[in-house]
């Protein structure tokens, strides 16, 4: 079975729609309460960073480790840039 | 201060996440040729209009970002005082033997400054194999590619301490400031720095974390390339930041926006003639925004928060 599209939650509650193959981020410009800036769309900057707490994503572009270590990527720390959705996607803020 | 010992800004190498695509860019987009690969897989470029052998060096690292930048100087006999002031100045110099790591360039002087930022010093270098003609010359000898950046014309660096790399700047590689921001204690915000008549060769602003760069700056031939590139720029799904807009610093006609491994790239035309004898510019903190952003006339936040 084939999604047409995957629902990202946030940590307020919120939530909006993102395409199978967008990124994360790309989804989230559609939506007007987005809690977090936009910067480079390149994993280069670092502000797009947050925690995916439920859900399997898959990495669409290499982070740059001075934004997300090894450790912290273990820990669901990503760059939303960077990532596409696999299934629906929890996310939260919360420091590494 | 003088406008014949430190030249311009002539080499910078970035570190880049995605070579490939990166590369892709700098070509293909704004316009740059490839002049050689090392044997470690760094990718060597130059703009249609520049003399010397590259500008600009990629290399493939797990972080975006600046590795140094390389100051072109006039003379082996200025280097070499440069390089003397350089250790009076307090700042530890290791020598980087000529066509080692970076091919065609002669012998370069590099050392940290108190900001965190590497930086180079060198006097010779290799003309590149494809120079702009030099005998009854046309404008150019192929048409400039895609956003068609002149040279490599500045950069503007974050990190802690900005008093004293100016201070570097003006006392050992005799550069002056044709502009500055004071912070309302007096301490320097931000200041713009010049070895040429161009209003700055590079720029510093104050931040806590060391050795991060805002951008690289690229000349273009006047607004209506800066047009062209804002096109381009919504042509290839690139992220703009700013613009087209006119900075009152500087003067100059700009967009900013990233390239695909996140590292922030200027496109600047015009700007005024700087002479070392003018007056000095300066900007208090509570103008700051429509200093950089003359039109819009406040501080746009991505700008001064997003570094690499």
């Amino acid at each position: 079975m084939t999604n047409d599209h995957f629902h990202i939650r946030l940590p307020d509650g919120g939530a909006f729609t993102c395409r199978p193959g967008e990124s994360v981020l790309a989804a989230m410009q559609r939506y007007e309460n987005a809690p977090i800036r936009y910067g480079c769309f390149g994993g280069g900057c670092g502000v797009c960073r947050m925690r995916v707490v439920s859900g399997t994503y898959h990495q669409l572009k290499r982070m740059s480790r001075a934004h997300v270590t090894v450790d912290c990527e273990r820990e669901g720390i990503v760059l939303m840039c960077c990532i596409t959705p696999l299934s629906d996607l929890t996310l939260a803020f919360s420091a590494c | 201060m003088a406008l014949n010992q430190s030249l311009r800004p002539g080499l910078i190498q970035l570190r880049v996440l995605d070579l490939d695509e990166t590369l892709k860019f700098y070509k293909d987009i704004l316009g740059m040729d490839e002049v050689c690969r090392t044997s470690d897989g760094r990718v060597c470029l130059k703009t249609y209009d520049e003399f010397d052998h590259h500008s600009v060096t990629l290399r493939l690292a797990d972080e975006a970002g600046l590795d140094y930048v390389a100051f072109k100087v006039a003379s082996n006999e200025t280097l070499q005082e440069m390089v003397k002031a350089t250790e009076q100045f307090g700042y530890t110099v290791t020598e980087v033997p000529a066509d080692s790591d970076q091919p065609g360039y002669g012998k370069r002087y590099r050392f940290k400054i108190c900001t965190g930022h590497t930086f180079e010093l060198y006097s010779e270098v290799a003309l590149a194999e494809k120079t702009p003609g030099t005998i009854n010359p046309d404008i150019w000898n192929e048409p400039p590619r895609g956003m068609g950046v002149i040279r490599l014309d500045h950069f503007l660096l974050y990190g802690p301490n900005i008093e004293e790399a100016e201070r570097y700047c003006t006392e050992v590689m005799h550069m002056y400031v044709p502009e500055l921001c004071n912070k309302p204690d007096g301490k320097r915000m931000a200041t713009w720095i010049t070895g040429s008549n161009k209003p700055h060769d590079l720029a510093f602003v104050e931040y806590d974390k060391p050795g991060k760069i805002h951008h690289v700056g690229f000349l273009l031939q006047d607004w209506n390339h800066v047009g062209q590139v804002a096109d381009l720029i919504a042509i290839n799904r690139l992220k703009k930041d700013i613009g087209p807009t006119r900075h009152a610093i500087t003067r100059g006609q700009t967009i900013y926006f990233w390239e695909p491994s996140g590292n922030r790239i200027e496109v600047y035309a015009g700007g005024y003639t700087a002479y070392p004898d003018n007056p000095q510019r300066v900007w208090d903190v509570d103008h700051l925004g429509r200093g950089l952003f003359y039109y819009e006339g406040e501080i746009i936040p991505s700008f001064l928060e997003i570094v690499t």
